[in-house]
């Protein structure tokens, strides 16, 4: 009802009543990335509130894992986030080692880490794909879904799925590499960095694009780390904070790679630092395909495992979309008598409320495929 | 395909073997009241710490819970610990109070990871974080909507991933796996707040035909109530009927 209702604009005189119109963005809407709603409070096409509503996806995943064997729970990671499954697989793996005390064999540690970069990379084309369509331009799917094609070829080379891996077992990996694998995975990294640059030669520069996101959804680093922010959400605010680096796991303390961060905290800058993350993920494949140990896959373990009782751990790496992690209690059964997910998704998405704050319900659009989020990990 | 049987390459005969050969060891608590940390908490608010433990690596306080609030204000402000990762709760059915509220923190300077721990039970509501933290706001929500658990001062304390009007919290252990029918928690009138789990009758669609009781159909209106409707919701707004 205010005349006044935009932040930072001074009050204006209309000609009309000035009405605010509430308007319910999905959960059925191509943007919203999956079954997302939000109630939007509109003072014509400014956002006054935003309120996300979730859980269209709920299926109780916490509770499925602990009706399962450890080793039986690695196929409900994949159904989270499901453009990420190796990540996902990983933080899951890798919690029930340390609940175990297993130590992985370095082999398997370095084929997790490629499996684990190229899932990034192919969440990161997913996301500019996606993103691109949103903002208005078609062109960039075609390009990155080539490329994340051959990425699904590799998986499904090495696993049989292209989806659902579950490619990881706690304590190791469940096949080596087969036959050729190394060779084409090298062949796909020779080209890749080439055809990054061709994303950028369609987005970066372009003029429609910087003016649809440059200085749009700008988000404040302490903003950021006070909403638990993760990803390259927040290293797009200037914050360096890549668990890579911080808490290194599986092969990371080995290679060598750098963590892009942004300037301005705005989508044109999470753009650029998804662009160099690929680069840089890239960089990491390249050096652990160099690097590639002999040895065994699997460490050694009992054919049946039980968690300790009274034992909690909690793992987390970092996932293509921020820090995806796992709390595991165990209580000396077969299976977890908790096990809670911190879905990067879930608490990244807590934050569009006060990105989109005044600004223009186009931007909103924006300000969604930058936060990269995928429902299925939401609301679990 | 399956298990891989290759012996470790290059192992000279005699040598101690990879920690990957070796037996797992299961991590074990260790008390921690030495810790630096530990010390400066209980020093600055004495009481508030009940227990310090380590596993794994990770630091675990077992907090006074109404001291909650009080601790993690000091954890930010005088100890670094400005990120709030994760809030999850348990379930601990032979426990009394049966509830476990877990919090992760994560110091940016040294990336220290500390865990937090308050117990509680149904009456009894947790001092919310969302003073301190802005991270707190959905992961709260979310322990509410699946264990029951309250919390006081929190700004909107409503379901995030089940429905309002679902009847029950998902994740306690004495949720049927099965699901319920979620019919009870639309047509309240019809099935009562007590088909829920907690009832071990049953469903509210299994109590429903065992009873066979109303006689009128239920699809009529939902304006015409039946003569005798069981127990009438008596919860609290935004727990749901």
């Amino acid at each position: 009802m205010s005349e006044t209702s935009v932040p930072g604009e001074p009050p204006r005189d209309t000609l009309f009543d000035l009405r605010e119109m509430e308007v319910n963005l999905g959960p059925q809407h191509p943007a919203t990335h999956g079954v997302l709603r939000l109630k939007v409070k509109l003072d014509g096409e400014r956002i006054v509130d935003c309120y996300p509503i979730i859980g269209y996806l709920h299926r109780g995943t916490e509770k499925l894992f602990e009706l399962h064997p450890f080793f039986q729970n690695v196929p409900h990671t994949d159904r989270m986030d499901y453009v990420a499954a190796a990540t996902n697989n990983l933080a899951y793996v890798g919690a029930v080692e340390k609940l175990l005390g297993l130590t992985v064999p370095p082999r398997a540690r370095y084929i997790r880490t490629i499996l684990a970069e190229l899932q990034r990379i192919s969440s990161h084309l997913l996301w500019l794909a996606t993103h691109a369509i949103d903002i208005g331009a078609m062109t960039p799917f075609f390009y990155t879904f080539r490329e994340r094609e051959e990425i699904l070829d590799l998986f499904e080379d090495y696993c049989g799925a292209r989806l659902t891996l579950n490619c990881m077992r706690p304590g190791g990996q469940p096949y080596d590499l087969p036959a050729g694998w190394v060779e084409k995975c090298a062949a796909f990294v020779d080209k890749f960095p080439a055809k990054v640059d061709e994303y950028e030669e369609l987005l970066t520069e372009n003029r429609i694009w910087k003016r649809r996101t440059v200085g749009i959804g700008v988000l404040e680093p302490e903003v950021a780390i006070d909403y638990g922010i993760t990803g390259p959400m927040l290293r797009g605010s200037g914050v360096a904070f890549d668990l890579r680096k911080a808490l290194p796991y599986e092969a990371y303390g080995e290679v060598e790679f750098d963590v892009p961060v942004g300037k301005n905290g705005d989508t044109y800058d999470r753009y650029l630092v998804r662009m160099e993350e690929m680069r840089q993920a890239n960089r990491i494949v390249r050096q652990c395909l160099d690097k590639l140990p002999e040895g065994p896959l699997m460490a050694k373990r009992p054919r049946v495992v039980r968690g300790a009782a009274d034992a909690e751990v909690y793992h987390g790496i970092e996932g293509p979309k921020g820090e995806i992690g796992f709390y595991i209690v165990g209580d000396g059964t077969t299976n977890p008598y908790r096990c809670h997910v911190r879905p990067p998704s879930f608490i990244n998405l807590q934050v569009v409320p006060a990105m989109v704050q005044g600004a223009l319900i186009a931007d909103l659009i924006a300000v969604i495929g930058t936060t990269d989020i995928v429902l299925g990990e939401v609301d679990r | 395909m399956s298990e891989p049987e290759k012996p470790a390459a290059g192992t000279p005969p005699g040598a101690a073997p990879p920690p990957w050969e070796r037996d797992p060891v299961t991590p074990q608590w260790q008390d921690a009241a030495e810790d630096p940390l530990v010390v400066a908490l209980r020093a600055a608010l004495p009481s508030a710490v009940l227990a310090a433990r380590v596993m794994a690596g990770d630091l675990t306080l077992t907090l006074e819970r109404a001291a909650l609030s009080e601790v993690a204000a000091a954890l930010k402000r005088d100890h670094g610990f400005t990120y709030l990762i994760d809030i999850c709760g348990a379930d601990y059915p032979k426990r009394t109070p049966r509830f476990e509220v877990v919090y992760h923190l994560h110091r940016l300077s040294d990336h220290r990871r500390i865990r937090l721990k308050v117990a509680t039970d149904e009456a009894t509501e947790v001092p919310s974080l969302t003073a301190v933290f802005r991270a707190a706001n959905w992961p709260e929500r979310e322990v509410f909507d699946m264990y029951g658990v309250r919390f006081a001062g929190h700004p909107d304390m409503t379901r995030i991933l089940t429905w309002e009007g679902f009847n029950g919290h998902p994740l306690r252990k004495d949720f049927p796996v099965e699901g319920i029918d979620t019919g009870a928690a639309i047509y309240p009138e019809y099935y009562g707040e007590t088909a829920g789990p907690i009832n071990k009758a049953g469903t509210g669609w299994q109590r429903k035909s065992a009873e066979a009781a109303p006689a009128a159909a239920p699809a009529a209106a939902p304006a015409a109530k039946p003569a005798a409707p069981p127990a009438p919701p008596a919860k609290p707004p935004g727990e749901g009927a």
